[in-house]
């Protein structure tokens, strides 16, 4: 075996320029489907966790049928105890108590139904960086009598910071829940639904408006890794029973999930094509390398070299040379890939401008996993590697004769 | 003693639209440490009966019959594997292995003979003694002359101890003093080791040696002639 091993390395050396080409196709093969494939996954985990930190979390905690009948009245009540305890676990960030309903909101003769969150300020912007978003006005204090109205809405009902709304809807248990209250900061979002419908008041407050003492209708959990769902998810169910829901980002934004699955399977397909002109490369160098050697070939089965033997040669060369780039092509993009994780390219002009104003940074993100690039570095080396039936086939179906006509 | 034997074959190449008949009903017995050329203009068959010879070609008709052994009914594997242990190859253009040293080259018949590597070994370096290259054993092919490529190629072709050595224009692409000097090696080990040596040649240096000269013409034998 040794003398094959010799035999197929010398080989590749016989001309240098043609395997170090074959070689360099399948090393630019390598990094390019990795930054690919890098760049596609990074969006996705940035396009979660925008989604998470903008307002979902990537676990959320409500009480049974909430999430379905959006009714005060499958509300919960909030143990701030229970969330210290929560803070324990060393994979959650953050835990943000909500209090959503939806009421009607008027001033002068327009009214709107709208979405209102209780938060707890502080807790809030620190997570969805909610004050940053502030257009006019101020931001919500933990004992603010106030409201924050979405843009869009005050615009929709003329109003200003300084004027007063009345807020009127049910509360918890159907007692009514009517309050004139002064608007005291107007925000922006970039997503126009929720700047046409979004309003907060103090956590404090709101439960006082909607007579939902002491109650919250979800608790939103920031984790440091995503990764950790399931285990923090299963944590959680020591805490909470049946009557509650613990839900993860995918269940909560199905909708996210969908147009990552759609451009994923495009991306896939962008790859596939991808690996397509990497097969015909790789495949080229070896019809070449298989047509250049035809009288060579049948010296050998002449001489009396078996076919398998003369095939397991042309193989081992593949293999090779496929060695060569794969491994050269994973070794230098671990620093082009841990370059571009920790430095994303930034984006400028309109398309950043576009970006911004939807609340994201106007950045291509990557991201680096060792499944994705173990995956990358295996599905090209089998690309490479089936080139290597090319030269089995050949060999089989010589017929020394003609070959030493060459 | 017969080490060869043709009987009425036949070889037609029926690939082209108009059929060849490139051997023609051949009869044609060669005895043990005979050292033959086989001569005629191009065209005539000599490529097509040493094919047939060797197992590299199967006839259309007849039988061929080396060492006692039918070998028009073998299959691919078994004419390989006859080619391996019965005969040795020299080629016109050499056709050494490049990458391998000579000793290597000498070697590789023998390591698919499935040979020890130290007898290998010690073989390679008395066959390239005998051809007169000991001093260039680890010479790549691109290292040595014409001459000495081809005394490699005599190395190799006697390394898996053959029956016969086959020798395809050996000396065409030699000089005139290569090619004496390769044809005083040949005639050595014929005389020495009654190695049987079957040419194919042009070469009227190689003819003036051989003690049999089979002339073949449109595929048939014109004339068979032992020389003195």
């Amino acid at each position: 075996m040794t003398t094959y091993i010799k035999l197929a390395w010398r080989n590749l050396w016989r001309n240098k320029k043609r395997t170090l080409i074959a070689a360099a196709s399948v090393f630019f093969a390598v990094i390019l489907s990795l930054i690919m494939r890098s760049m596609q996954k990074g969006y996705y985990d940035y396009m979660i966790d925008s989604s998470v930190r903008l307002y979902t979390g990537h676990i959320q905690i409500h009480g049974k049928d909430f999430w379905e009948k959006r009714s005060l009245e499958e509300s919960m009540l909030f143990d701030e105890a229970v969330m210290h305890k929560l803070k324990e676990n060393k994979n959650i960030i953050q835990i943000l108590p909500r209090l959503e309903t939806y009421s009607l909101i008027s001033f002068g003769i327009v009214s709107r139904v709208v979405q209102v969150t209780g938060i707890n300020p502080d807790l809030e912007n620190e997570v969805t960086k909610l004050k940053d978003k502030i257009t006019d006005g101020s931001y919500l204090n933990e004992n603010s009598k106030g409201i924050l109205l979405a843009e869009g809405l005050a615009k929709l009902l003329n109003v200003n910071v300084g004027d007063s709304v009345v807020l009127y809807g049910q509360g918890f248990h159907g007692i009514s829940a009517a309050a004139v209250i002064p608007v005291i900061g107007i925000v922006r979002f970039a997503i126009p639904e929720q700047n046409k419908s979004f309003t907060y008041l103090s956590l404090t407050f709101a439960q006082e408006h909607f007579s939902a003492f002491d109650r919250i209708t979800s608790l939103s959990i920031l984790l440091n890794d995503a990764n950790e769902i399931e285990s923090v998810k299963t944590f959680l169910k020591n805490f909470f029973d049946d009557s509650h829901e613990i839900m993860d980002w995918a269940e909560l934004s199905p909708e996210l999930v969908q147009s990552i699955q759609i451009d994923n399977a495009s991306g896939i397909i962008m790859l596939g094509i991808l690996y397509v002109v990497i097969a015909f490369g790789i495949f080229g160098t070896i019809v070449m390398m298989t047509a250049e050697r035809v009288k060579e070939f049948g010296i050998l089965i002449s001489i009396g070299m078996k076919k398998w033997k003369l095939a397991l040669v042309t193989t081992l060369e593949t293999i090779f040379i496929s060695f060569i780039g794969v491994t050269a092509g994973a070794l230098v993009s671990i620093p082009i890939l841990l370059y571009l994780v920790h430095h994303p390219i930034p984006l400028t002009g309109e398309t950043a401008d576009a970006i911004l104003e939807w609340g994201f940074d106007p950045i291509i993100p990557f991201a680096l996993y060792s499944g994705m690039y173990f995956a990358q570095i295996w599905t090209v080396f089998a690309i490479a590697i089936l080139s290597a039936f090319y030269p089995i086939n050949f060999i089989r179906r010589l017929k020394p004769s003609v070959a030493l006509r060459g | 003693m017969k080490l060869i034997e043709l009987y009425s074959v036949t070889k037609i190449y029926d690939e082209t639209i108009v059929p060849v008949k490139a051997v023609d009903n051949v009869d044609l017995q060669i005895d043990k440490g005979e050292f033959t050329a086989i001569v005629g203009p191009s065209g005539s068959g000599k490529t097509t009966l040493l094919n047939l010879i060797s197992g590299l070609d199967q006839p259309t008709s007849g039988k061929i019959v080396v060492d006692g052994t039918d070998i028009s009914t073998y299959n691919e594997d078994e004419l390989i594997n006859f080619r391996l242990h019965h005969i040795g190859f020299v080629f016109q253009a050499y056709n050494l292995i490049p990458v391998f040293t000579a000793k290597e080259n000498v070697e590789f018949i023998m390591l698919l003979q499935n040979i020890s590597k130290s007898e290998r070994e010690k073989r390679a370096i008395d066959f390239l003694d005998a051809v007169g290259l000991k001093d260039r054993i680890n010479n790549f092919p691109t290292e040595l002359s014409g001459g000495q490529q081809q005394r490699v190629a005599v190395a190799r072709a006697l390394a898996s101890t053959p029956s016969f050595v086959l020798a395809d224009e050996p000396t065409a692409n030699l000089d005139s003093v290569s090619a004496e000097s390769l044809l005083d090696l040949m005639e050595k080990l014929n005389k020495e080791h009654n190695m049987t040596f079957i040419f194919s040649t042009h070469d009227e240096k190689v003819i003036r040696r051989a003690h049999r000269v089979i002339q073949l013409r449109d595929g048939k034998i014109e004339k068979d002639v032992l020389m003195n």
